[in-house]
């Protein structure tokens, strides 16, 4: 599936929920699945400036692609990195760095989420875009892009 | 039991009450909103609303340099509030009430004008350890710029003042105590009584942070014989960017202005400036006119509640919350001070505030959630944060009630 069809997957998803708690019902479920991080990546330079919980997050490339894993102390946080990882991970730098991510707003939660969880939503994004780039400004230099 | 805790009647007409807060009878995510953040800020009754209404519509104009109709209108209107106010807190003048933007403006100049009158190299200051970040970081500037060194009155488990460890910091290099009167993170009511005794003992003068207290305790400021006391006019049910300063008159003549411009100067010359007496001595710029207005209007407000009457009902309430939300399975409350008021501070099982805190707003109900700007105190109890439900009078029994089974929902769906 491509990151586009995976968004269009999320936001069916939520389209089925018309409360907001059963949407954070679906949220903190998604946050019990989450790809965890090891241990050993739980460290302050894995830590997402901006999210006024804790989230660690660590990136690995795998065949060309890229796949993230995360944690959180917070559950709800949990499931909004849970739900950002499954829309990202598993794609290419170019592709990661140059979709649009709309999804969060197509589903409300921009709006729905408190202030800072929504900036923190937001550097999280912010960060697995930098990433990409990183990886893929690496690959360009290398000649592999 | 949940059948043992004893349901109170409010003596107020509480039905009344609520419709004087047009705020309170709104949804939100389509259920009627509990308002459970009082500590942060507290709701505007009508009145001051009207009279803000009233000063921008009929004679909004600068203070007392005017000689025009609605400039005299507005500084006799500035300078009633001040009487009142003076009249509140019982200040033997009312030239002995500084307008400032609100308790942690009032706080950063008594620490500046300390800085620059008082504090030297080797004399120290005394905290304790449930300061806001208000009464905790002017402090801390006073001292890095004096060389003075900061101490701290420790607390117990409970998150009272060690009054044993407070009476053997009181040594000679102490030039003044700062303390909230209330915690706003814990409920804490300290002995400020004891405190002010201990340290008038050695001469040593005494300020109040009183932004937690003014809004729930009668406070006179002369039978408390404090020095300084500083409070917020948007926690008194008055608007944001106006608070006070009371300083006793001699404090006030002794300690010199710390912000220049304004109505704080008499004569200026570039060779000398000769400063104002007080209390424009202290308010320099254009002071928050509408602010000191519409803070006159909500103390009349409380008064024609009655502060007896709203303590009354907030003990009773908080007595109810404390029941109640001690019958929440895995609910550990944070600060369990014998004297307490306002703030209820809890933490469930292992699930993060924030969480707590996002499930409770998506039911309509209020409250706050993380280090409420007390990290020393959190790093204390070693928590991340809290859930912090603040009541007032205005808050019904039906809202603790919708609380407590907002927590369980939450709570279930965390775990």
């Amino acid at each position: 599936m491509t990151i586009n069809e995976k968004q269009e997957q999320v936001i069916g998803d939520f389209s089925f929920m018309d409360e907001w708690m059963d949407k954070y019902e679906y949220i903190i479920q998604l946050g019990k699945e989450l790809p965890l991080i090891e241990d050993q990546y739980k460290t302050d330079d894995h830590l997402i400036k901006g999210c006024q919980s804790r989230v660690w997050l660590h990136t690995e490339m795998k065949n060309d692609k890229l796949f993230f894993t995360s944690d959180s102390d917070a559950v709800i946080t949990k499931g909004l990195v849970s739900l950002m990882i499954s829309v990202l991970s598993g794609h290419s730098p170019k592709e990661i760095a140059e979709t649009d991510i709309y999804f969060i707003d197509a589903i409300g939660l921009r709006n729905h989420l408190s202030p800072t969880r929504s900036n923190g939503l937001l550097s999280m994004l912010k960060q697995i875009k930098l990433y990409a780039v990183a990886y893929l400004a690496k690959a360009q230099q290398n000649g592999q892009a | 039991m949940l059948a043992d805790i004893n349901i109170p009647t409010p003596a107020l007409d509480l039905d009344s009450i609520r419709k004087d807060f047009p705020i309170l009878d709104q949804q939100v995510f389509g259920q009627p909103l509990v308002y459970l953040d009082n500590g942060a800020t507290t709701q505007k009754p009508k009145i001051v609303l009207d009279t803000l209404e009233k000063y921008y519509t009929h004679y909004n104009s600068n203070v007392h340099r005017g000689v025009h109709q609605l400039s005299q209108q507005a500084t006799e209107a500035y300078e009633h509030s001040r009487i009142t106010i003076a009249e509140y807190i019982n200040a033997a003048h009312a030239r002995e009430v500084i307008f400032t933007k609100g308790t942690t403006d009032a706080i950063n100049l008594v620490a500046a004008s300390f800085s620059r009158s008082v504090l030297k190299q080797g004399d120290s200051v005394i905290i304790s350890a449930l300061e806001h970040h208000s009464n905790i970081v002017p402090w801390q500037m006073a001292c890095e710029y004096t060389g003075a060194s900061l101490k701290v009155i420790p607390i117990n488990e409970k998150g009272e003042l060690r009054m044993d460890q407070y009476e053997a910091l009181l040594d000679d290099s102490v030039r003044i105590v700062s303390v909230a009167y209330v915690s706003n993170t814990l409920g804490t009511i300290n002995p400020v009584k004891d405190i002010i005794r201990l340290a008038h003992a050695r001469n040593i003068p005494v300020m109040l942070d009183a932004a937690q207290a003014v809004q729930h305790l009668h406070i006179d400021v002369q039978a408390l014989d404090v020095d300084f006391l500083a409070f917020s006019g948007h926690k008194l049910y008055g608007p944001t960017g106006i608070g006070v300063l009371y300083g006793k008159e001699e404090w006030l003549h002794k300690l010199p202005p710390y912000q220049g411009g304004g109505d704080m100067i008499k004569t200026v010359t570039f060779a000398k400036t000769t400063y104002n007496e007080l209390p424009y001595k202290f308010e320099a710029g254009t002071p928050d006119i509408s602010g000191a207005i519409g803070l006159e209007a909500a103390i009349k407000y409380i008064k024609h509640i009655g502060l007896e009457n709203i303590q009354a009902w907030e003990e009773q309430l908080q007595t109810y919350a404390l029941e109640k939300l001690q019958t929440i399975k895995g609910l550990r409350l944070i600060g369990q001070a014998t004297h307490r008021s306002g703030a209820i501070s809890f933490l469930v099982d292992n699930i993060h505030p924030y969480d707590l805190g996002e499930l409770l707003d998506k039911q309509g109900i209020a409250v706050r959630t993380g280090h409420h700007c007390t990290e020393p105190l959190m790093d204390l109890f070693q928590i991340p944060g809290t859930v912090r439900a603040s009541i007032t009078f205005y808050n019904t029994i039906e809202e603790i009630d919708r609380l407590v089974a907002g927590i369980e929902r939450a709570a279930a769906m965390l775990r």
